[in-house]
This record gives structure tokens, sequence and C-alpha cells, in this order.
């Protein structure tokens, strides 16, 4: 579990706060962890903030975000609440779902 | 499957082929039709356009299966949330938050909100399928609930995978072992609108609620059932506060109890038509006739007599008003009102097209349960056909006279009959399920009408076959005999003219009778008189002869005394008798 927890030391209250959720460790779990690390520190360096929720570890978890596909990035923080699902690869779409770039028309 | 039966012939003691294990809805007439209840361990899917009943059939499947049959559920809202749903519910007396604290029940809510989603890349609904698993394990869920499913559709737009995904789900609940209700929104040409479930489901529920000659119709179907066979028909449902009750025309238990107690028609003579004086009770009549036969009049004196029993009597009038009914019973001596006044007496005045059949049995049925008669008319029941089609209102008819007599309610309906020909149509439906049959008719003859009476059937007791003349006159209802004579039955004035006939002929031969009576008894009087005379002329000939005979006998003596006498002074003495004598 060592290699997912991954949240960086970061200021107390970040501007960007995340939780991953995943199921166990398969290669999409990493791959997603992954994908946030990088665009994370491309684009909220020293910002944000990242939780991992294993919910193999803690299924009661699920119901409180509302998840059901994996992996699952929320943002709880800053408002207003936003989900973005898969496994983080297109990195266009997860910086348009952290509202750090416009959506494209 | 395949390789099953020759091993199940093999070893016939090991294992019994056993149909397939079914779980029990414990909605009222679904485990009938599907022999049972849906298919133990498999999904069932229950589809139907909006508002047509799909989220209370799996609510009823989940909460009956808690109370009733110990299997705790899990539902899982797509659509609503928890709280409405149980607010919704508790009007079916439902209370949903207490059974989720005794962990009978786990309702997880999930909403899919697309304006909140990125989808970046691939993904899978292990989310859901953690979900579900929790709540499955949490309360050791015997049975599941997915409703509405295919609103996943509308959250994720990678089409692909959701259908991937919703086979995986169904095949991990059947793994899983979980009986699961799955619901889905009618689609154009299929039965929902993904046309997967259907496939994946192993049985298939339809629901649908139509509007046919502006009434509302609710219809349930079983599409298929894998393993099983099931009724095929489309049944009637209703739904009220008591919940999702489907109306299986075939399949009504038959174990209402049989009283010996008799009941009186309140009409003594029809009672002594038949042989047990009465019905019995807790069993059904019904008055049929054409208008103005007298349905409505006996059927209130059905009500009567209950009522003189202290009995509390539900009248359902379908063409009157109580006013109505209450002053025109008076015209032949029937108080109802008195009867309502100590209430005994309800009457319930309603068009049964009103609003439709459903909620009209609705309200009869919540009228039963709280008023608690031991007797019901209803007047007619051929109205009924005008809130439905006939088929239908036979099917709610069944239904209701099963009902009542589960619950030992004497029954009388009465049925408007047009023509003879009824007979044979209208009521076929429910005359296997009516006990006592009583026909009323009007014969037309010489100019008028009038109304005759017989018993067509009467279970369990024997009956008079006779056609009665049915009398309605200011001191209540009569019965006549009907004139049978070589004309054929004459009731009316044609009746009375052929009694007042028969009065003067009779008049006529007693008449007779008495002058040759009169006759007879002077010609006695006259021989008498003669025998008299007779005897004593007789007496007169005996006395003479008799006098006769002792007037020679005295003659005799008197000449034997002289010749005597004379032989004395002759001086014949004895020696000249002795020489005689001697001589001789």
């Amino acid at each position: 579990m060592a290699r997912l927890k991954g949240s960086r030391a970061a200021p107390k209250a970040a501007k960007y706060q995340l939780r991953l959720y995943v199921a166990g460790q398969s290669a999409r779990s990493i791959a997603a962890l992954t994908n946030l690390h990088r665009i994370c520190d491309a684009h909220l360096a020293g910002e944000y903030q990242i939780e991992v929720i294993d919910l193999l570890e803690q299924p009661q978890l699920a119901k409180g975000d509302q998840i059901l596909a994996v992996p699952t990035l929320v943002r709880k923080l800053p408002e207003p609440f936003r989900k973005i699902i898969g496994d983080l690869s297109e990195t266009d779409r997860v910086l348009i779902g952290l509202d750090l770039k416009p959506m494209e028309t | 499957m395949r390789r099953r039966r020759p091993r199940a012939k093999e070893s016939a003691g090991q294992a019994p082929a056993k149909g397939l294990s079914k779980a029990p809805t414990g909605i009222l007439g679904v485990d009938e039709i599907t022999g049972g209840g849906l298919p133990r361990g498999r999904p069932t899917l229950v589809c139907g356009g909006p508002g047509c009943g799909k989220t209370l059939f799996a609510t009823e499947f989940l909460v009956r299966g808690a109370l009733e049959y110990g299997e705790p559920g899990v539902f899982m809202l797509f659509e609503e949330t928890a709280e409405e749903l149980a607010e919704n519910t508790r009007s079916l007396g439902f209370d949903l938050d207490q059974m989720v604290a005794r962990g009978q029940l786990a309702i997880d809510h999930v909403r899919v909100e697309p304006s909140e989603i990125e989808e970046t890349g691939e993904y899978n609904l292990d989310g859901l399928f953690i979900r579900l698993a929790y709540a499955i394990d949490s309360i050791k869920a015997k049975r599941v609930v997915l409703d509405t499913i295919e609103t996943l559709f509308s959250g994720f737009s990678n089409q692909a995978i959701l259908r991937a995904e919703l086979r995986r789900l169904f095949s991990w609940l059947k793994d899983r072992g979980v009986t699961t209700v799955i619901t889905g929104e009618r689609g154009q040409g299929q039965l929902t609108r993904q046309g997967l479930e259907e496939y994946v489901s192993d049985a298939v529920i339809l629901l649908d609620h139509r509007v046919s000659e502006q009434r509302s119709i609710r219809r349930l179907r079983i599409v298929k059932y894998r393993g099983s066979a099931h009724g095929t028909n489309e049944y009637p449902f209703l739904i009220d506060e008591q919940g999702f009750s489907v109306l299986p025309i075939t399949s009504l238990g038959l174990d209402s109890q049989a009283s010996n107690e008799v009941v009186s028609f309140g009409v003594q003579a029809l009672d002594e038509m038949l042989g047990a004086k009465g019905m019995y009770r807790g069993t059904s009549a019904l008055v049929s006739g054409a208008a103005g036969t007298g349905k409505t009049s006996l059927a209130s004196s059905f009500v009567d007599a209950s009522c003189r029993r202290g009995e509390r009597c539900l009248f359902l009038a379908y063409e009157e008003s109580p006013q109505q009914l209450v002053r025109n019973m008076r015209s032949i001596g029937i108080d109802l009102q008195r009867w309502i006044d100590k209430g005994l007496l309800q009457i319930q005045a309603a068009r049964p097209s009103s609003h439709g059949l459903e909620m009209h049995l609705v309200s009869l049925h919540k009228a039963i349960t709280t008023f608690q008669p031991r007797a019901l008319v209803m007047d007619p029941i051929s109205s009924l056909a005008g809130a439905g089609t006939l088929e239908e209102a036979q099917a709610m008819l069944i239904r209701t006279i099963d009902f009542l007599k589960q619950k030992g309610v004497t029954a009388l309906y009465t049925s408007l009959t047009t023509g003879d020909r009824a007979i044979a149509t209208s009521e076929v439906g429910i005359s296997s399920l009516i006990d006592t049959w009583i026909l009323l008719r009007q014969t037309e003859l010489n100019g008028e009408r009038n109304r005759t009476l017989f018993v067509l059937k009467s279970r369990g007791m024997s009956h008079s076959n006779q056609v009665r003349e049915f009398i309605l006159d200011e001191h209540g209802i009569g019965l006549r005999d009907a004139y049978l004579g070589p004309e054929g039955v004459l009731t009316g004035s044609a009746r009375l003219a052929q009694e007042a006939r028969d009065r003067e002929r009779e008049l006529r031969q007693r008449e007779e009778l008495a002058r040759e009576q009169s006759r007879l008894l002077t010609r006695h009087k006259a021989l008498e008189a003669q025998r008299e005379a007779l005897d004593v002329e007789l007496q007169n000939a005996a006395d003479e002869l008799g006098r006769l005979t002792g007037d020679e006998q005295r003659r005799r003596e008197r000449h034997a005394g002289d010749q005597k006498q004379m032989a004395k002074s002759r001086q014949v003495d004895l020696p000249r008798n002795g020489r005689s004598n001697s001589h001789g």
C-alpha cells in the first residue's frame, strides 16, 4: 500500500484537496495515481493534497462521495465538487475536470 | 443442464430433480401466477412505462421478503433518495426507517449526476460492485433491488464499458446468489431502453398502465421465466393503500368456511322455496332480472331482514342515491332509514364508472374492513361493467366475491339483464361463484306485465322448481303460486280472471251439489216416511194375524169344551168310549 499512499507534504490547508478512489492495486489504479501526481506537480505544485482511498479496504466510504466507477478522482476543494473518472490518462480532460483549463468548444 | 438429466435418472435417490427454487414475493397474486415467486438467486427484470408501479413492486418484494420470509434486502436506488422512498412507502404502512434500524433493509441511494462527471480514460464500475457487496454483507441480504439501473446510462458516456459492466453485474449477482429485482423503463419496440436487461434476466415481468376509453387499466404480464411454467395472461392489478395486488383469475383459493347457519331473504315465501329456508351464511346469492323486475326491492328486503337480526349490512347502490333508495323502499313497506339511524346499515352510493373499477374495489375493500358488515348488497353488479370491460368487471367481481366469502360476509348481488340472452352471457363469468341464483322475470300477457320469480340454483339444498308470481305492494314483497292451467302459467289479471272463473265454477258446482243433496235428502225422508207407514202396516198385519190365530185357538178350545159339554149332556160316557176303544 505504501506505493499508493502518495500524499505529498503540503501546507495544512491546501487549496486543492483531492481524493482518489481506487479498488485494489490494479494496473489502472496505479496508472491513475501516477497520472494524478504528474498533472498536479505540473499545474498545482505545492497547492494540493491527495488522499487515496482503496474501496476494497474501506467499502463503506464509497457511499459518501457517490462512487460508482473506479478510479474516481474527487475534487473536494475548492468548490464546486467535481468528479473525474477513469485512469486520468487524458490530461486535458483532467485539467478541464479540475477547472484548471477552460472547456474547449 | 443437458448432462443432469441422465445422471438424475441413475441416482434417483440422491437429490431428486426439483423444480426451480423460487423466492416468494409476498405480493398478492404474484406468487400464484409465477408458481411460487421469482427465481431464487437470479435476477428478474420488472419493466414498464413511467408510473406503472415498478418501484412499488420492487419495494414490496423487499419489504415483504424481509418481514414475511425473513430475507433481508438491499435497496439500491438510482432515482429516488432514501428519504423520498421512505416517504412514498409510508402511505402503504411500511416503516422503512425502522426496518433499516433493525437490519432488515439497507438502502443506498446512488446519485448519478452527469454534469459533475468528467471521463478521462478507462474505468470500470467496481465502485458500484463494492457498494453493493458492502450493503449485502452488512445485513446478510438475500434480496436486492436495483431501481432503475439504466439511469447509469445517462451518467456515463462510454456505453460500451457500461454494457459490459452491467453484464458483469448480472453474473456477479447470480454468483452471489441473491434474488434480484431490476426495474427498467420501457423502451421503443423493446422491453427496456437499452435492450440489455431483458436478455440477462432470468425472468421478465412487464407492467402496463394504459388508458382505454378514458379509463386507466393496470396490467401485469410475465414475459419470460426461465425454467418454469408461468401464467401467460395479462393480469389486472391494483395499487392501493395495501400495496400491489394482482388479480389472478384462475388461481383463487377456495378455502372459505362453510357455515350451516341460514340467513333469511326477508320474504317468507321465498325462504320456503329453498330447502334450508334461506341461504347459508357467507354464501353469495345472485338476483338477476330485467329492468323493473324488483331486484332492488328483493335486495332491500334482504337488508331489512339482516338488520332485524341486528347484523350490520353494507348496501352498495350503483344506481340510486341513499335518499332515493330509502324513499322508494318505503313504498313497499320497508323502512331502511331506521337501520341507518341505528348504524346497522350503510348505503354507499356511487357510480363505479366515476372513478374506475380499481379504485372502486379499493374503496369496497376498505369499507368492508372498516365497517365489518355481515351482509352486503351490490346493486347491480352489471353496472361494474360500465366502469371497465366485461372481462375486467368479471375479474374484479370474482375477486370481490371470493374476498367476501373468505370474510364470511353473506352477499346478495343483483344483476340487470336485458332479455333472456343475458343469462347466458353477462353472468356466465360469475355464475360459478354464486351459490343461490334467483331469477326474476316479466311475463307479458293480455296487455300487462307481471313479475315472476324462480330459483335457478341453490347449492347444498333442495329448492322449489316452481315459478312463483312476485308481487310488490305497500305491505312488501309477496309470492303467489302462479296459476298453472291448460293455457300455461297465468299471472296478474289473467291469473285473477282465471281464479274468478274457477271460483264461479266452483260456486256453481257447490250449488248444484247442495241442490242434489237436498233432493236426495227429501227423497230419503219420503222413503223413510214410506218405510214407517209400511212398518205400521206390517205391524198391523202381524197383529191381525196374531189376533186371528188366537181367535182360532180360542174357537177350537171353545169348540172342544162345547163338545165335551155336549157329550156330557148327551151322556156319552167313558165305557162307550172304552168300547169304542176296544172296538178299535
